[in-house]
């Protein structure tokens, strides 16, 4: 499995010349990181070039790396918090300084977007994943010119999590409501949101009205070091 | 002199042939359509950013609402990618439960497909017939999981119990008289397995009796052929997969491609289209639920031989049995600990991916090695057909609109996920 993985990561390697890096991920699948500057160019190389020829684009996304491997719930040291009150905002802490955590994926940014791609002729997949230089006006070049498919998924990162892409025809809001205010998937967007709508009888219409209840944890989020998958220990 | 201009049109969201809760804002020049642009997401209901807040197991069921019709599928890339990051895998008969499930769930999803797009399009017998089998198939999942549409019967590590030794039986009734029941449960007397492998046997015929009524049927073809064509570099640009890209001649399954569980064990074809039009993604479906029917007759019959485990031994990602938790303070612990915090899955990133009855169906999972997703992403088949509806319909007639959405095979759940 692992050897067309390195064969296939040689051509990618031969032909970007550069243009992107490759990250660890698990044995069977091949993620590059791809500089924004340079997106359009690897994008390109990898989709005409006749050893890769990636000429599906399978999925485009995004991922807010705000919270990651932020705990809700104290796991490394006696807590005087029991799991159940692991809800309130107090008992929430950082990691540890002492565990020297490795860099989180994007490399410090917030915003990622991430393409899949499969190659139907060659029968191989590779994942791509852009970091947005900025957090606050995230922007992306758009691939609608390589793959027409690009421009629903594209529609969607923009609603979702507000990431701009340079050059797409037609960037509209897609799956939220009319008129929608803010980024429902990113990780400061509440889950329960900030309106609710209700039929007013007397004005005799929808009505929007901010959220009557309380955003509250059910299970917290902890993070439990499993030697069993330490990497470290593995050899 | 009058003046000519083009119309604006709304279709749906209550339209009886959006197929959900479609609304398009169709141009028209007469009965040309010059531009169509759906909007979606009336049933959006941020699937994905629930299951960031829910331990892993606790969001199977939220994949069954996503595309209702073929819901162990979507359960099947979830779990699929679960396993990946876990390096956990399903024991043998899990794999081929699953597979077969898959199976079943595929002709459940077709028959629906079918029976939608032949009443949409003006034929009313093929949906009654369809929906008569598809009773047995819904039979087959509540046997197995006490429900008739949303299972939740995948886990990761395997599947939640074994295969029930019978079948439930049908009883009188003031609507119904012992002798009807008798004859509805003569299939019913064996195993579950025995059940399907009698279905098997018997399905192929059903599947002639739907292509009676639609095969050479004229205004079938008159509806469908040369109507919505894709050529097949246009179906890889626009991102089909599944039956949409196969109709138009490229011979690409994952099944067959890049073979999950034991599917490379089975012995099925793969059919293929040659015009890319509505009729002939028809043909493929069809032949579809064919091989399906041999896949399940397969893996019922390894079944019967083959007893063993359904779910991994592995105590990360299964509770402990009752007894040893009535006797094991650990146990006790462990079961406690596993049902209120879940299990925690080490960091990193995969996608996994099925050959749903639409498509590709692929889960892109990152964890950052807590106990819930960091973030799930669900690549939705029936959202990439969708956004080609446009290219697909221009220079169509209204009418035509219809014949596409059938052809798509949309279902809402899944495109606004």
């Amino acid at each position: 499995m692992s050897e067309h993985i390195e064969a296939l990561a040689r051509d990618v390697d031969a032909q970007l010349q550069g243009r992107g890096t490759r990250v660890p991920s698990l044995a069977h699948e091949l993620t590059y990181e791809i500089p924004a500057a340079s997106l359009l160019d690897a994008a390109r190389i990898l989709r005409d070039h006749p050893a890769l020829k990636f000429d599906l684009l399978v999925d485009v996304t995004a991922v807010d790396y705000l919270q990651f491997r932020e705990e809700q719930w104290v796991t490394q040291s006696a807590s005087n918090t029991g799991f159940s009150r692991g809800r309130s905002p107090a008992s929430r802490m950082q990691p540890a300084e002492e565990h020297a955590m490795p860099p989180r994926p994007a490399a410090g940014a917030r915003f990622a977007v991430v393409y899949h791609l499969l190659s139907v002729a060659n029968n191989q997949r590779i994942r791509l994943r852009v970091k947005c230089e900025s957090d606050e006006d995230p922007v992306v070049d758009s691939v609608v010119p390589l793959w027409a498919s690009a421009n629903w998924f594209e529609r969607e990162v923009f609603d979702l999590f507000g990431i701009i892409f340079r050059g797409h025809p037609d960037l509209r809001r897609i799956l939220t409501d009319y008129g929608f205010t803010g980024h429902p998937f990113r990780k400061d967007f509440p889950l329960i949101g900030n309106v609710e709508v209700r039929y007013d009888t007397e004005r005799k219409r929808v009505v929007y009205e901010p959220v009557s209840i309380e955003p509250r944890v059910l299970v917290p989020k902890v993070i439990r070091d499993d030697n069993r998958y330490n990497p470290a220990l593995k050899q | 002199m009058s003046e000519i201009r083009n119309y604006t049109m709304n279709f749906g969201p209550q339209h009886p042939s959006a197929h959900g809760v479609l609304r398009l804002v169709l141009e028209l020049d007469g009965e040309t359509i010059q531009k169509a642009d759906p909007h979606i997401g009336l049933l959006h209901r941020g699937t994905e950013k629930l299951a960031e807040s829910k331990p892993f197991n606790q969001s199977i069921g939220y994949m069954d609402r996503l595309d209702y019709v073929s819901m162990m599928c979507n359960e099947h890339a979830y779990v699929l990618a679960i396993e990946s990051l876990l390096g956990v895998a399903a024991p043998e008969r899990a794999q081929y439960i699953r597979v077969m499930f898959d199976e079943i769930t595929r002709i459940l999803n077709h028959l629906m497909w079918i029976g939608a797009h032949a009443i949409d399009i003006g034929a009313m017998t093929v949906f009654l017939l369809a929906f008569k089998e598809r009773e047995e198939l819904m039979d087959l999942y509540e046997a197995v999981s006490g429900a008739r549409m949303h299972a939740t019967y995948y886990r990761p590590g395997g599947v939640h119990r074994d295969l029930p030794d019978s079948m439930p039986k049908y009883q009188a009734s003031k609507w119904r008289s012992q002798k009807d029941c008798d004859r509805m449960n003569e299939s019913r007397q064996g195993s579950m397995l025995d059940f399907i492998l009698a279905f098997t046997r018997r399905f192929p015929k059903c599947v002639d009796d739907y292509e009676t009524l639609l095969t050479d049927n004229r205004i079938w073809k008159q509806r469908t052929v040369n109507i919505g064509v894709v050529t097949p570099e246009r179906a890889l640009q626009l991102g089909f997969t599944g039956p949409m890209l196969r109709g138009s001649g490229v011979e690409w399954d994952l099944r067959r491609k890049q073979p999950y569980e034991v599917y490379d064990r089975l012995d099925f074809d793969i059919p293929v289209g040659v015009n890319g039009d509505c009729y002939d993604r028809y043909l493929v479906r069809v032949a579809e639920m064919r091989q399906s029917t041999r896949i399940i007759a397969q893996c019922a019959e390894w079944l019967q031989g083959n007893p063993g485990p359904v779910m991994a031994d592995n105590t990360k990602v299964r509770a402990p049995r009752r007894v040893q938790m009535k006797e094991d303070m650990e146990s006790l612990i462990h079961h406690f600990k596993f049902f209120t915090e879940g299990y925690c899955v080490p960091e990193g990133e995969t996608y996994a991916a099925v050959e749903a009855p639409k498509g590709e169906l692929g889960v892109y999972l990152v964890s950052d090695g807590a106990n819930k997703p960091y973030r799930l992403k669900v690549r939705a088949p029936g959202f990439v057909h969708l956004s080609a509806l446009d290219e697909m319909v221009r220079g169509h007639m209204l009418a035509d609109v219809v014949a596409v959405i059938g052809t798509q095979d949309i279902v809402f759940g899944e495109v606004d996920r």
